[in-house]
């Protein structure tokens, strides 16, 4: 065995030197050997297929600008790590289609593209939507559209506890309603409260509402909202399987009819038609009353940086004819979005009445990443999700929870 | 008892042999009158081609393990932030993201919870396989019918089992407790409380390990010579120091490979607890599996860097036990 090491090591050198060779050149081609009019496209709608109204605008909207767009939809939680992966090869699509925020986290990589190159118009969007693309100054894409948190409840659950919605305007005359439906033999309300960034979304409109502010976790009105939820999971008016529910199963429970209330998002709206039930929506209230500001969500229309920034001039009408009042539209009705310029907004509500609670409660609502957090905010919306984990499940008290996340976040963001 | 065995086995190697040695000897004697040029050719045209068969191997090798490997001990050594990695020219830091990763509250626990959930699995999962496995041996009516129902949660998808899993310890509609609630218990929150999510994942997890040891140990008892326990048989042995004095002993070899093998498994086991607690509440179900994967995907901010190094971390300890089983073999066949 001996006598091969020297011609083994010598072999596995030069295999090792020709897949380099292959590797190196083979990434080093991929920018510019591509044809000058094939486009791509990444979001994350895998749920849209090419037959789709989506897919069909984007074609569209390519064969205007004079492209071919390939478009490949992943999943929503393995796009940013796909999207990094691209950008270290150089492989990254023409146009990204990207929770917001991620905007910050990738526009700190210095994978995107700013406004300044691309040239895109966002003087028609709402300053509070487009709030989550802008970091350090500058925008880095255009909202697709927006959604956002409301209460959703069960007219029937209601009317048997004798509760008379108009009644609930704050928190102390919700939880006097939950109790109500307790006493009534129903169950009260349901959310998320996931150990991930959907419990943090969950949580934000309680957490804004009280006055809490994200650079500081354990202020008194902080630790009033996460009491709040807290005592209800400990008088039974929320179930404790919250802990675990992704926004989806808490859905699910909402749909069993047993359910006053429930805290989801405008994508929901299709599925309660379905639920069988009368259902009716009200904005998430104050502390004292009041709408609460709720999180944004929905997703941005961004550019990733190519080498060839002659390709931004097409990439650029690709965009702007996605966002345009017409498509967006369509694009908005396709995904059951709240369109971010306002005349959209009113061409909506024009065709569907339901969704005016929606347009007002996306008007109340502001970006996560916005108050010139960024990046900071991912790290402190951990400690935030880890903080009401902690209260929920009964290890920590609602004040002790949140100094340890304040600190934490403090040391996290230094 | 082992004599024939490695009769049979000495025998099969020295075919083995003669017929590799033919091969070339034949060749050479064909080519007997060019004897001096023809056999220095064939010698190198023969280590070439021995090269030439290895190459694939060892091309595979380096791109799909050392490669890898090697990138994932890099990644641990330098500062990545969402740039450096996409520029890649993050600052080597030696090994300060380990220091980092030792001093985060959620190391110790994340250790606690390893291992109690590693030996507390393999303890049950083999000792029920192995129950299971000789209540098999003894060959009864529909025995084969309900041993292959014993292996159904191996052939299901891990993201089936768990999402199964979590919906029947769901502490508001799940079916355990109300079967709990039937039998007049208080029910308990399985996976919301931490107290018992680690519980949880480890009841999981062993349910999904046993058909695996099952498997491995029924077959090893195969092999198992009927003579022997029909000789201590008559000498007036019961059947529990049958099993204590001749399978277990002769399961030996067997059982030190299944255990290696469902260590591996079990400190790798990351889908179940990520698909039905997430780790939590708060802490009290993150294994190291977990740990990693949250700090690298979990968060729409990475950390690139302590993600790896509890990788690594990981790949260690299951390394320092395959080195420790090697090692007692030795001492068993020295």
């Amino acid at each position: 065995m001996r006598r091969y090491t020297k011609g083994f090591v010598a072999l596995t050198v030069s295999i090792a030197a020709v897949a380099c060779t292959t590797a190196c050149s083979s990434s080093g081609s991929s920018g510019g050997g591509s044809a000058q009019s094939a486009y791509t496209v990444w979001d994350p709608y895998p749920q849209y297929d090419a037959n789709s109204d989506w897919v069909k605008l984007l074609t569209k909207c390519g064969t205007d600008a004079g492209a071919t767009i390939t478009r490949t939809g992943y999943d929503t939680t393995d796009l940013t790590t796909k999207v990094l992966l691209a950008a270290q090869q150089g492989t990254a699509p023409d146009v990204l289609i990207i929770d917001n925020p991620v905007i910050s986290t990738l526009a700190e990589a210095g994978v995107l593209a700013s406004s300044d190159d691309t040239k895109l118009d966002t003087a028609a969007i709402s300053p509070n939507l487009l709030g989550a693309g802008q970091s350090g100054g500058k925008t880095y894409g255009i909202p697709i559209g927006a959604n956002t948190l409301a209460l959703y409840y069960n007219k029937a659950v209601l009317q048997a506890a004798g509760v008379d919605i108009a009644s609930v305007t704050d928190w102390k005359s919700l939880t006097a309603a939950l109790a109500k439906v307790k006493a009534a033999g129903k169950k009260g309300i349901t959310f998320s409260a996931i150990g991930t960034e959907e419990g943090s979304f969950q949580f934000l409109p309680w957490f804004w509402g009280s006055g809490a502010g994200l650079t500081k976790l354990d202020s008194a009105e902080a630790v009033a909202a996460l009491a709040l939820w807290t005592d209800w999971l400990k008088q039974g008016y929320a179930p404790n399987s919250v802990i675990n529910n992704t926004q989806t199963t808490s859905w699910q429970e909402f749909a069993t009819g047993e359910y006053a209330f429930a805290e989801n998002g405008t994508w929901q709206l299709g599925n309660a038609k379905k639920a069988g039930f009368e259902y009716g929506i009200v904005a998430v209230p104050g502390i004292d009353g009041g709408t609460a500001a709720a999180p944004t969500g929905g997703e941005f229309v961004s550019v990733p940086l190519q080498k060839d920034t002659g390709r931004y001039a097409i990439t650029q009408k690709l965009v702007t004819c996605v966002g345009s009042t017409d498509n967006s539209l369509a694009t908005v009705t396709a995904l059951n979005y709240i369109a971010p310029t306002e005349a959209v907004q009113a061409k909506q509500v024009a065709a569907n009445a339901e969704l005016k609670v929606w347009v007002d409660a996306v008007k109340a609502a502001k970006g996560r990443t916005g108050d010139g957090l960024g990046t900071k905010y991912p790290k402190i919306s951990q400690q935030l999700w880890t903080a009401v984990q902690a209260a929920l499940s009964g290890s920590k008290t609602p004040q002790a929870a949140l100094t340890d996340a304040q600190m934490a976040a403090a040391a996290a963001t230094k | 008892m082992i004599a024939p065995a490695d009769v049979v086995m000495n025998l099969r190697t020295q075919t083995h042999a003669t017929r590799s040695v033919d091969g070339p000897r034949g060749a050479a004697a064909s080519a007997a009158p060019h004897r001096p040029t023809r056999g220095t050719d064939i010698r190198l045209y023969h280590r070439w081609a021995a090269w030439g068969f290895l190459a694939p191997i060892t091309i595979y090798l380096i791109a799909f393990y050392a490669y890898p490997l090697y990138r994932n001990v890099d990644l641990s050594l330098r500062h990545y932030t969402v740039r450096s990695f996409v520029y890649g020219d993050a600052e080597f830091i030696g090994l300060d993201n380990y220091r980092t990763v030792l001093a985060d509250p959620t190391f110790l626990p994340a250790l606690g919870h390893t291992v109690v959930f590693t030996v507390v699995s393999l303890a049950l999962q083999f000792s029920i396989g192995m129950a299971l496995a000789v209540f098999f041996a003894q060959h009864f009516r529909l025995s084969v019918a309900l041993r292959a129902l014993f292996l159904v949660p191996w052939l299901l998808p891990l993201i089936v089992s768990a999402s199964t899993w979590s919906w029947m310890l769901n502490s508001e509609s799940g079916i355990v407790n109300a079967a709990l609630s039937l039998l007049g218990a208080e029910p308990l929150n399985w996976l919301t409380s931490p107290e018992w999510s680690l519980a949880s994942v480890t009841i999981a997890n062993v349910w999904i390990g046993v058909p695996f040891n099952l498997v491995v140990l029924y077959s090893g008892l195969q092999a198992i010579d009927p003579a022997l326990h029909e000789a201590a048989m008559l000498d007036g042995a019961t059947s529990w120091q049958r099993f204590w004095r001749i399978t277990f002993p002769l399961l030996r070899p067997v059982s030190a490979i299944t255990l290696l093998l469902g260590l591996v498994y079990t400190l790798k086991v990351f889908d179940i607890i990520w698909i039905m607690t997430k780790g939590g509440p708060v802490d009290s179900s993150t294994t190291f599996a977990t740990w990693s994967y949250r700090l690298g995907f979990g968060n729409p901010l990475p950390a690139f860097g302590p993600g790896a190094a509890v990788g690594n971390l990981l790949i260690l300890a299951a390394v320092l036990f395959g080195l420790a089983y090697i090692r007692a073999q030795r001492r068993q066949h020295p």
